[in-house]
């Protein structure tokens, strides 16, 4: 953990090499969400609400998942780059030194610039919580972080799923952004709007209802029966990312055993 | 310290076949060709050497240079590297082990070269005291004092691959793997690249296995030399051996006092002829050397005589066609 702040560090220093760059990104990724965000609005103005949920519910909804989603960004990016360091033997190096893989390949990569998406998505969040008519107590702000971190977890997931198809594809699939940008998407709605084999989907084979729409229930008192279950739903994204580890150890074997 | 015994790898490789519809073809169905990189290599090396590990491209160097540093698993035999199987205990194993790919950086491109030393000496988990040594004696030896502060992206090509050396370094390995380390080097950076090369082996004992192009590398470098092609190990000995196999022919330059007509001397074919030098080719198993010079002394005053074997170069060559590899 403290070698990878390390790496950290020096992503950092490397990054601050191209300053205006630098400014321009993460302004530009401030920005971007926002257009996303006023399309909410829109639609919040025309409808009122959707099957029962409002604005400011949606919104924190909205939040959480873009933070999640920035934050895997962040941490994450070296598996969004894998194919890169695939073709480019970048990975033998990672071979040749005494560290696992995993923590490696998530140092090769920072993506400092999306800061500025945190940021916006912190704005909202902060909005959305102070317009809900909703009490807060500490176990709704514990699940609050939950999600986030949760949803973090998903997201990198997939992120390590994607690059783990990298050692038998050579080149980064696009598909799988179905499932980062569009699981982003999806899951910036509460989950339940959609059809059902779609919520079941996000529940049981990538839980991203279980980061938004289950403990947004718990969060906004309309959870059924024990809340306790709907708060610690987040947990299923660190299991989530359990199997997802393990197919990656799966792809090093490949790997180590074509070289290619 | 290194035993490898009948190591084999055999790749599965698409089959490429040209034309459009054989390329859409290939998106449904492939086509795999299995191609034998390694066929029952077996070699030893001891601590201390610098062995040459050489043969022309695609010939299985870089498949067992990435066997023997735990990146690739073969489909057969052993190999045993200081006690370790390198693919099975890679990452206790791969700190004994130093690696420099010469067409690939492993030091972080925007920042200044300490930066990355730093960063490597927490990957290995140098302790402080050993960094600091290793460090002080890399950047004297190697003259990397004035180039330690600049980010990596404004180094000379020469001046990058002493700081990659240096960087391989710094977890006191016993084994150095050096993958083409002069590709694209100028002379003088060649020159003392192999120096150091030279001087870490012979001060700290580290066993180096150099895989290249150059034979000037191993001319300068290697007592062994390791050869082979097509996956197959062709020849493992000293340079002299093979000298003494294939250098069967002398050139021979004579400078002498002015003579109008040109010479004739048996055993001797006369490369070229003027009124004051004459290069001759000496078959040293049809004529004996001093013969020919007496010979030589004979005919005219000589005032300077130069004898030169043939180019390494050539006899790799000689090598490569003896086994039909080239």
């Amino acid at each position: 953990m403290k070698l990878y702040w390390k790496y950290v560090v020096i992503l950092f220093k490397s990054q601050m090499q191209y300053r205006a760059s630098f400014w321009l990104l993460t302004i530009g990724q401030f920005l971007v969400p926002f257009s996303v965000f006023a399309g909410l609005y829109f639609l919040f103005e025309r409808f009122e609400q959707i099957k029962g949920w409002q604005f400011q519910e949606v919104a924190l909804c909205f939040a959480v998942i873009h933070m999640a989603f920035s934050l895997s960004e962040c941490f994450a990016r070296g598996f969004d780059y894998f194919s890169a360091m695939v073709v480019n033997g970048e990975f033998d190096r990672v071979l040749v030194r005494p560290r696992g893989t995993v923590l490696q390949v998530m140092g090769s990569k920072f993506e400092f610039t999306r800061v500025g998406r945190l940021i916006q998505s912190l704005i909202v969040l902060i909005w959305a919580i102070s317009r809900l008519p909703v009490e807060w107590t500490a176990p709704k702000a514990v699940t609050l972080l939950l999600m986030v971190a949760s949803g973090t977890f998903i997201f990198t997931g997939i992120f390590i799923l994607a690059a783990t198809l990298c050692f038998w594809t050579v080149q980064g699939l696009e598909v799988v952004n179905i499932f980062t940008d569009g699981g982003r998407q999806m899951a910036q709605y509460p989950l339940q709007i959609y059809k059902k084999w779609v919520t079941r989907f996000f529940t049981f084979v990538i839980p991203f209802s279980c980061v938004n729409y289950l403990p947004l229930l718990y969060i906004l008192d309309k959870a059924p029966g024990n809340g306790l279950l709907y708060m610690l739903s987040p947990l299923a994204g660190v299991v989530f990312l359990l199997p997802c580890l393990l197919v990656w150890q799966v792809g090093v074997r490949h790997y180590r055993s074509t070289g290619s | 310290m290194i035993t490898i015994n009948g190591l084999s790898k055999t790749f599965q490789v698409a089959k490429r076949s040209s034309g459009m519809k054989e390329a859409v073809k290939a998106l449904f169905h492939r086509e795999y060709t299995a191609v034998e990189a390694l066929k029952d290599i077996s070699f030893t090396i001891k601590p201390g050497e610098i062995v040459g590990y050489i043969g022309p491209n695609g010939a299985g160097k870089s498949t067992t240079i990435k066997v023997m540093s735990g990146i690739l698993v073969p489909d057969g035999g052993s190999c045993s590297i200081m006690g370790y199987t390198p693919w099975l205990d890679r990452v206790a194993y791969v700190k004994n082990i130093g690696v420099v790919f010469g067409q690939r950086s492993q030091l972080w491109w925007d920042v200044p070269v300490v930066d990355s030393f730093e960063l490597l000496r927490d990957i290995y988990d140098v302790p402080e005291q050993e960094y600091g040594s290793n460090l002080s004696l890399l950047t004297e030896t190697l003259e990397l004092a004035d180039i330690i502060q600049t980010p990596v992206r404004q180094l000379s090509l020469g001046q990058r691959m002493r700081c990659e050396i240096a960087a391989s370094l710094l977890h006191s390995p016993s084994i150095l793997f050096l993958d083409e380390p002069t590709i694209g080097l100028d002379a003088v950076s060649k020159i003392a690249v192999r120096r150091f090369i030279r001087t870490i082996n012979e001060e700290k004992g580290v066993t180096v296995i150099l895989t290249t192009h150059d034979m000037n590398d191993i001319e300068a470098l290697a007592r062994r030399i390791i050869l082979i092609g097509k996956g197959r190990l062709l020849f493992d000995g000293s340079i002299d051996a093979i000298r003494s196999r294939f250098d069967k022919e002398k050139t021979l330059t004579i400078v002498y006092r002015n003579r109008p007509e040109p010479l004739q001397i048996a055993g001797a074919t006369i490369e070229s002829w003027s009124p004051e030098r004459a290069v001759l080719r000496v078959d040293t198993e049809k004529a004996v050397l001093s013969d020919v010079l007496i010979e030589a002394s004979k005919q005219v005053e000589l005032l300077d005589v130069a004898i030169d074997a043939q180019p390494i170069e050539d006899l790799i060559v000689q090598l490569y066609k003896e086994h039909q590899i080239s």
